[in-house]
């Protein structure tokens, strides 16, 4: 029997089963062809918003002064292994969680239209991946966490590849192949690390402490598993493909969740439990971090696919992100969970808002577009709102992640926190360019000239996310003062061991 | 409460008439913004007097929490003292009057302009967000909001091409300054755990001597930190360098040009370096390097204002000039004059460029002044008011900009340093210019035969009130604000007006010395002004042939400053190319043919080794049986061997 924790009832379990049901329900649906789409879309829409609505218990009664995991659910699997279906969440995890509540029934709201075909497995393949996502982050098993993890790549497999664009095998199969080939190493990792530690719970295993070299080992494993999602470069080829031909609301989970997958491993597992190797591959990270802030910068400023843009511009803004967690001190990691958690909202938006426009002129084309503010004034403010936020303009969400983190490179490294910031004018120069070849300018196309600005369900689907990106720039305290503790326990964590590990080498050096 | 109102209509305004701004119409949108900045300046005003007059302290008024991350703490706050009080005051009272212009002067738009109110007034709120910030995050959020309204306001007519490139290379470019303005404020974190201004100041005396390491040698961190704090006043205060987005940003609405890029948001540049005057006269290295850039810009701007033949082109060369008076004079310690010259330059520049729309709006938005000339009979109120913002421009006395431009040559003279004489002889030679553009100009748009066509000259009218009172407004302070306020701000009760705002080190006696310097160096500005105006009345109104013969004479010469000095040009090659080129080889070559070669390739060698595999099963029961007795025969004999 799982544990009863702080809010009286499993609500995590709660939380991530919950979608099943409605996978059940929409199984269930009988009739016309028609009438099953129209049906599944209001189940999956009910689901997902009572997900959510359940989800916001974890905001409501989460402790953020303590650092440990909270929620805590429990009960034996196989015992005799040390392995058991355990939950938990801290507040490194806790925000993940809702923001993958929040963005499913937008991403429901958002294909009302725009999927007509096999309706009822498109809307079972995103409660399939809402299961997986939030268990991957409320899971503190490791095994756990890996099933969730891995579990998260068929839905988003399926989905591209079924209401997927033209060159959607392709596409999913380089998704698939990209990101499972990480993934395989991290296998191996686990199983060295249970071998060791004789049980896969994270909350032990966080204590656990690994010999060098094996950190070193361990580390590596992760890397190729974990760089894959973030993407890191150069792994990275397969995002813009995926993006480009992922259904919309693909897209808005891919750039919203799935790429938060990697990083939230690297503060999950890399940096906490092998300090050593993580020190030790600082500067590597740094290197990459630089290196995809710079080069898919500049990548993204010659695309002509909206799409693609967008989705290079992702890598460098988790360029950023790699760049914070490896800084090693709260700022840098306070920004980059901030950075994850905006770019999240941000680019969840910005992939609804090409969305938009693929739905009505059906491409992704930019010299396709052009002029847009005439017809669509309201499309095109909070089209800005979205480019303003993705550039970091204070005020918005995308500023006070990208600022934190600038603060704590620069408390390693002047350099670093030059180059790292470099997004701050070339993410200007790609967003305006594009924002101008689509919105700006004097309409040409008479298909343009007839195109309506948004509808209400559109606007219902952007009313949160501009909320959110407001809410995060002007009050941003409300979110890092619910991971401040934890990550202030990061920090704390990893200053201990490397000081532990210089004392032992020091006592080494003395004794002789 | 006062002050908080004064800082908060704007953003009020701006919301209910921008966003509804289609529903309500144009006119409600207009009287909207209008009120919430007449309560603006209204407040704005009082909350200065209350300051100046009534002896309310300086202190902060606090709005909310903002950012926390470990010891990273911050505040929305707002500071109320003289610096700040002053800033508010101009701000309102100039953006108040902006907009009244504004609506006589975006009467006959094809847009609605619901939008541009709403921007103006966002502007305006953004603005005083950056004077009255309490910490250093703060007013980066200001500077941003300014940057961003500057880029939706010069981009206002959407459709026009160049309107968007100059929107872009606008926020582009301030951008390089913003990521080295952000660094500075990451530089001031690290060294003092904080960034609101009073602690900062408060401790700046403790770390004199901490040094940074950086490029292989220690630079002491104050340094560092002054150099990163200017690098992004550059940027938008569009010195030299940093210039290029300014004279494009003219494609906006002309209002646009006069609030954003002549009176108040070009100076935020300046107003940093006042605002950080603690921290900055502990760093002569940086103020030395802002001397510098201030003194060239100054004379730099003046020799390209010289040749240009576009009316607001010229304007824009002289604000950028103007900024390098002020910045030189924040170089060699003399903060006071540096914020008195951009109060009398917010006045006269905002003068100008509101006559310069006058004449455009009269000349039916033609901007050559190649095609204008001969109309001063038929909008006298603009061409009274355009002969008093120059006359204050070029520094004649009694108008503004003599005193505050006298007292900027001084303090560079009295400053004694190499540095400062530089910055007197590039700002002596700078006024001898200015004089001349100022009166190209009022003789090229106003005075000889009318070059328009015919159509144009009929339409040529003096413009509404709404335009024209705005202008007599200005003019007034065009003429009195030097005057007026100079025993305030730089004179004799200058301490009392400033009440510890701007700091002068311990060694810094320059105010006190403004008058001291010799006869013949106070008179020589005003001499090479007068001087300036003869040759201008000399070249375009006795012998109008002249400045045609000297352009063929010297050629290259006149070519290199029609050109802007060839900065644009330059930039294109080293800068803009160079990137694009990087960018598609990144894009094509790098992801697509390396990085993606790999795993590609990995698939082609899956898929030919598979076919391979294919190949061997041929069918053959023969070649099967003989495969497997040669296996069987390996197998014996490994089995054998190793027994």
């Amino acid at each position: 029997m799982p544990d009863i924790n702080a809010a009286g009832f499993p609500i995590l379990s709660l939380v991530t089963f919950l979608p099943l049901l409605g996978v059940v329900i929409l199984g269930l649906l009988r009739g016309e062809e028609k009438d099953i789409s129209q049906n599944a879309r209001w189940v999956a829409l009910w689901t997902t918003l009572l997900t959510f609505v359940l989800s916001l218990v974890v905001w409501t009664n989460f402790d953020p002064s303590v650092s440990g995991f909270q929620f805590k659910e429990s009960s034996d699997w196989l015992p005799a292994y040390g392995v058991g279906y355990r939950m938990g969440v801290d507040g490194i995890s806790a925000l993940f969680v809702l923001l993958a509540t929040a963005l499913t029934p937008l991403c429901i709201l958002a294909s009302w239209d725009s999927i007509r075909m096999r309706v009822r497995e498109y809307m079972m393949a995103f409660l399939i991946l809402e299961t997986m996502m939030v268990g991957m982050f409320c899971a503190t098993d490791f095994l756990l966490f890996y099933m969730f993890f891995e579990g998260v790549l068929i839905p988003m497999y399926i989905i591209i590849g079924v209401w997927g664009g033209p060159r959607r095998v392709y596409a999913s199969m380089k998704f698939f192949l990209y990101t499972f080939a990480g993934s395989v190493l991290m296998l191996l990792a686990l199983l060295a690390m249970w071998h060791r530690a004789g049980t896969t719970d994270i909350a032990v295993l966080l204590h656990t402490r690994f010999p060098p070299e094996m950190q070193t080992w361990l580390f590596l494993a992760f890397l190729a598993s974990f760089a894959v999602k973030v993407p890191m470069w150069p792994v990275h080829t397969w995002l813009p493909d995926a993006h480009v031909e992922a259904p919309t609301a693909g897209s808005v989970i891919l750039a919203g969740v799935l790429l938060k997958m990697g990083a939230y491993g690297f503060l999950r597992f890399s940096v906490p439990m092998l300090p050593q190797a993580a020190t030790m591959f600082q500067p590597l990270m740094f290197s990459l971090g630089v290196v995809a802030v710079i080069y898919t910068s500049l990548v993204a400023l010659a695309q002509q696919d909206m799409k693609k843009l967008i989705a290079y511009s992702s890598v460098a803004h988790m360029g950023v992100v790699v760049i914070g967690i490896f800084t090693f001190n709260q700022q840098g990691i306070d920004g980059a969970l901030f950075q994850m958690l905006s770019h999240g909202i941000v680019s969840a938006a910005l992939f609804l808002c090409v969305g938009v426009v693929y739905d009505r002129i059906h491409t992704r084309e930019i010299a396709r577009y052009g002029g847009l503010a005439d017809r669509m004034p309201a499309y095109a403010l909070v089209f800005m709102l979205f480019t303003m936020a993705s550039i970091g303009l204070p005020g918005t969400a995308g500023f006070v992640g990208e600022f934190l983190v600038l603060v704590g490179a620069f408390r390693v490294n002047f350099w670093l926190a030059l180059l790292g910031s470099a997004g701050m004018v070339l993410g200007a120069a790609y967003m305006l360019y594009l924002y101008r070849r689509i919105i700006f300018g004097r309409i040409t196309r008479d298909d343009l000239k007839a195109i309506l600005d948004l509808s209400p369900r559109e606007m219902a689907v952007f009313a949160p996310l501009v909320v959110l990106t407001l809410w995060m720039g002007i009050y941003p305290g409300s979110f890092t003062g619910f991971f401040d503790a934890s990550t202030g326990a990061l920090v704390q964590g990893h200053e201990q061991a490397m000081r532990a590990v210089q004392a032992v080498h020091y006592a080494a050096v003395i004794r002789p | 409460m006062l002050f908080a109102t004064a800082v908060f209509a704007p953003l009020l305004g701006a919301l209910l008439a921008g966003l509804p701004g289609r529903v309500l119409g144009d006119r409600a949108a207009q009287l909207i913004a209008i009120c919430f900045m007449l309560l603006a300046s209204v407040c704005g005003v009082a909350a200065w007097v209350q300051h100046i007059y009534l002896g309310v302290p300086n202190g902060v008024v606090p709005v909310a929490d903002w950012i926390t991350a470990g010891d990273f703490r911050l505040q929305w706050a707002l500071q109320y003292d003289t610096l700040s009080t002053t800033m508010v005051a101009m701000v309102t009272c100039v953006a108040t009057l902006i907009h009244i212009y504004s609506v006589g002067y975006m009467a006959h738009e094809r847009f609605t302009t619901s939008r541009f109110f709403g921007y103006l007034s966002l502007f305006s709120f953004s603005m005083l967000m950056l004077v009255t910030a309490n910490n250093l995050v703060q007013l980066f959020f200001g500077w941003e909001g300014v940057g961003l309204c500057s880029y939706l306001l010069i981009g206002y007519w959407y459709d026009r091409p160049s309107a968007c490139a100059a929107a872009i290379k606008a926020m582009i470019v301030n951008r390089v300054g913003d990521l080295s303005f952000a660094l500075g404020i990451a530089a001031v974190f690290l060294r003092f755990g904080v960034v609101d201004f009073s602690t900062i100041f408060a401790a700046v005396p403790a770390h004199v001597d901490d040094m940074y390491h950086l490029l292989g040698t220690d630079f002491r961190a104050y340094e560092v930190i002054g150099v990163l704090l200017f690098i992004g006043a550059m940027g938008k205060s569009a010195q030299i360098f940093l210039h290029t987005w300014l004279p494009d940003a003219m494609e906006g609405p002309t209002p646009v040009s006069a609030l954003i890029h002549a009176a108040t948001m070009v100076t935020a540049g300046v107003f940093l370096m006042a605002r950080m005057s603690p921290l900055m006269e502990y760093a002569p290295g940086a103020l030395g390097m802002v001397t510098f850039i201030g003194a060239t810009t100054c004379l730099f701007a003046a020799t390209i204002g010289c040749v240009q033949n576009d009316i607001k082109r010229v304007i824009a060369y002289s604000t950028c000039s103007q900024l390098g008076y002020m910045f030189l004079a924040a170089g060699v310690g003399a903060y006071q004059a540096s914020v008195f010259h951009l109060i009398t330059h917010a006045f006269f520049k905002a003068l100008l460029f509101l006559c310069a729309g006058s004449v455009i709006h009269a000349m039916s938005d033609e901007q050559d002044m190649r095609k204008m000339g001969g109309i001063w009979r038929r909008v006298p109120v603009t061409y009274a008011a355009m002969w008093m913002g120059s006359l204050a421009l070029g520094g004649v006395f009694p108008f503004a900009g003599y005193f505050s431009k006298d007292a900027i040559l001084n303090a560079a003279f009295e400053s004694g340093s190499g540095i400062g004489l530089y910055g007197f002889a590039c700002g002596s030679a700078a006024a001898f210019l200015t004089a001349f553009y100022s009166g190209r100009l009022l003789f090229m748009t106003f005075h000889g035969a009318p070059r328009a066509d015919h159509h144009t000259m009929e339409h040529v009218h003096e413009s509404p009130l709404t335009m024209t009172g705005p202008l007599m407004a200005l003019s007034v302070g065009a003429v009195l604000a030097g005057w007026w306020f100079y025993p305030q701000f730089i004179g004799s009760l200058q301490q009392a007006y400033w009440q510890g705002a701007l700091f002068n080190g311990a060694n810094n006696h320059v105010l006190q010395r403004l008058e001291d310097v010799p006869a013949v160096i106070a008179l020589l500005p005003s001499v090479l002004g007068l001087a300036g105006f003869a040759i201008a009345v000399w070249f375009y109104i006795i012998n109008t042939a002249l400045p045609v013969r000297l352009a063929e004479r010297f050629r290259p010469v006149y070519l290199f400053l029609l050109n802007k000095w060839y900065f644009d040009e330059l930039y294109d090659r080293i800068f803009v190319k160079p990137a694009w080129f990087l960018a598609r080889l990144l894009w094509h070559t790098g992801d697509e043919t390396l990085i993606d070669g790999v795993p590609n390739g990995l698939a082609e060698l899956t898929v030919d080794g598979s076919r391979q595999a294919v190949r061997i099963q041929t069918g053959s029961i023969a070649i099967y049986a003989f495969t497997m007795l040669i296996g069987l025969v390996g197998l014996v004999s490994i089995f054998l061997f190793n027994r």
